[in-house]
């Protein structure tokens, strides 16, 4: 280092002398290279959240729709005793918590068969055949699955042809539940295959030698070994079904709407802004005591 | 060793969730070629002739350049800061730099309606007019991290030494990024600018909440579905929308051997630093 600097002292001129200084002074060429991205990034994105949690405090007039910056609870209040508002929370997170463990049941043996059976090659084509679906554009899988789902979609079709009755579930609950299912699955698999194919295979030597059958070590040694990954992938498809509202919007009936739906609404129709970010807290609050649930399981030691 | 008949349904269940995964996106692009304007199973024809329609639409046309327009504003403003960052956080230790690398995915990591809401309201509390923009900078906020993450992967697998040594031999700093480090990082550059294009390509929801009276390609999708107006086109514009956001990805991984950083893998490795 000392040599470089040596040589471009030697150098000289004004360019020189801005090279050298900088090498001498490392902390100066960090914040050059850090301060324009640091600078958006609290500017802007940090600043927006933490105004969003301001406005949350705040109200509106209720004949302008203006925001009058007065603190209050009043948004708060209205989402724990409005009924409506409260029934909304609990679907959206319910429904969360259904395409999570959904998405843990499909994922698990399919990430077992990548990690454990599969050969090096097919696990490497599964692996990109996982992730390819998550770039195909998001509306466009949403839109699949419309199309799939409607009265006279592939589904009804196909129960024709096995003689079973049609299952119009499209605009339903059941309809959101699929989708949202589909949509991040490949979130789920990916830790979970992850967390499996670090497991030594020792490990299950051993437990095979002190007479664990296949059911019994797969419960006893690969699911614990496992967990980290599964709740890493949780925490994926827990979050992002909790900020959706495209989905619902498309896919489910009248009566089905979502956090997001509330949140959109009121921004882009009532304009009450203070109320959105209120109800914006709700998904934040949920996945910190989610994570720190998460974390007081261990989950993340293991990782 | 798993028992032959464990082995066989894991295979089963495999095939089953790679046909859960294709099938619907296999479908979507039949419905490209529907010549009815009902969207039922089977379609009763093949035609070519909502592609040239698509194309002719001018609102279409407007949504589309939008998109190009606002995907490549942000993927250059995060090429540079976030490459940027990148160099900054692997090369110098200082306090507080494990805070900044875990900040930098929480675009990312928390859910979209967050990072448009609280956009919305940034703006509308400065009083900032919806424009391409503020389309950009919602895009770029988190295409900043995208690209972040693939040259910070790279830098992490590429010893100092070689700078170091070019160094020695006497070239400047500048010289040194440009003949050494600029050659070793430029394919993670190229993967991350494609994966942060398509990303910003595809994005709804901050976009929703970023963009004032026009459409991007996602936008108009959107609506267009909603209403349930133009299928055919809607279906043309899906079909176009996966081959732009797919190619690159493909390409991309090319690039890097496999390793580009996505979403997925963006959150876990905040997680290592």
């Amino acid at each position: 280092m000392t040599v470089g600097a040596l040589a471009r002292g030697r150098k000289g001129g004004r360019v020189g002398r801005i090279q050298a200084l900088l090498w001498r002074r490392p902390w100066m060429r960090a914040a050059l290279l850090l301060g324009p991205g640091l600078a958006w990034f609290v500017v802007i994105y940090l600043a927006s959240l933490v105004l969003l949690l301001i406005t949350a405090f705040w109200q509106i007039n209720p004949f302008t729709t203006a925001i009058e910056r007065v603190w209050n609870l009043d948004n708060f209040r209205t989402l724990v005793t409005d009924g409506t508002y409260r029934l909304i929370i609990v679907r959206t997170i319910g429904l969360a918590a259904a395409v999570t463990v959904t998405d843990a049941v499909l994922a698990f043996p399919f990430a077992y068969y990548m990690a454990r059976v599969a050969s090096r090659r097919v696990q490497t084509a599964l692996f990109a055949a996982v992730l390819l679906p998550l770039w195909a554009s998001y509306l466009a899988r949403v839109y699949a699955w419309i199309l799939i789902l409607n009265h006279d979609g592939v589904l009804n079709w196909s129960l024709l042809l096995v003689h079973l009755p049609p299952a119009n579930l499209g605009y339903t609950n059941w309809a959101m539940w699929i989708v949202f299912s589909y949509i991040w699955l490949p979130f789920m698999i990916i830790p979970t295959y992850a967390a499996l194919e670090r497991i030594p295979q020792s490990y299950l030597e051993a437990a095979a030698d002190l007479g664990a059958r296949q059911g019994r070590a797969t419960w006893d040694v690969i699911l614990p070994l496992a967990l980290p990954g599964i709740v890493a992938g949780s925490i994926f498809t827990f979050s992002l079904t909790l900020g959706d509202y495209v989905t619902p919007l498309l896919v489910g009936g009248a009566g089905s709407s979502f956090i997001g739906n509330v949140v959109y609404s009121n921004v882009g129709i009532a304009h009450n802004i203070p109320f959105a970010a209120a109800l914006a807290i709700v998904p934040v609050a949920v996945m910190a005591l989610y994570l720190l649930g998460a974390r007081r399981l261990g989950a993340f030691e293991a990782m | 060793m798993e028992a032959r008949w464990t082995r066989v349904a894991l295979r089963v269940w495999a095939v089953g969730i790679l046909l859960f995964l294709f099938i619907p996106i296999g479908l979507v692009i039949v419905y490209a070629f529907n010549v009815s304007t009902i969207q039922s199973w089977p379609i009763p024809g093949v035609t070519l002739r909502w592609f040239g329609q698509t194309w002719q639409d001018p609102e279409v046309r407007r949504a589309l350049l939008l998109s190009v327009e606002a995907g490549l504003m942000a993927t250059a403003v995060a090429l540079v800061l976030g490459s940027m960052a990148a160099f900054a956080i692997h090369r110098f230790q200082f306090f507080g730099r494990e805070v900044i690398s875990f900040a930098l995915v929480l675009p990312l990591a928390l859910p979209g309606i967050i990072t448009g809401m609280s956009l919305n309201s940034f703006f509308a509390f400065n009083q900032v007019t919806f424009s391409l923009w503020t389309i950009v900078i919602g895009h770029a906020t988190f295409c900043i991290v995208i690209v972040y993450n693939n040259v910070l992967a790279r830098l992490r697998r590429t010893s100092s030494s070689l700078m170091e040594a070019a160094m020695d031999l006497g070239a400047s700093g500048w010289q040194t990024f440009r003949d050494v480090t600029f050659p070793l990082i430029s394919t993670a550059l190229v993967a991350g600018a494609l994966l942060a294009f398509a990303l910003s390509f595809d994005e709804v929801i901050v976009t929703t909440f970023t963009a004032g009276a026009q459409n991007t390609l996602p936008l108009w999708i959107f609506g267009a579905i909603r209403l349930g107006q133009r299928l055919p086109e809607v279906n043309v514009v899906v079909f176009v929308v996966i081959l732009i956001t797919i190619v690159p990805v493909v390409i991309a991984s090319r690039l890097t051997g496999g390793g580009a950083a996505g979403r997925v893998e963006a959150v876990a490795a905040a997680e290592e630093v």
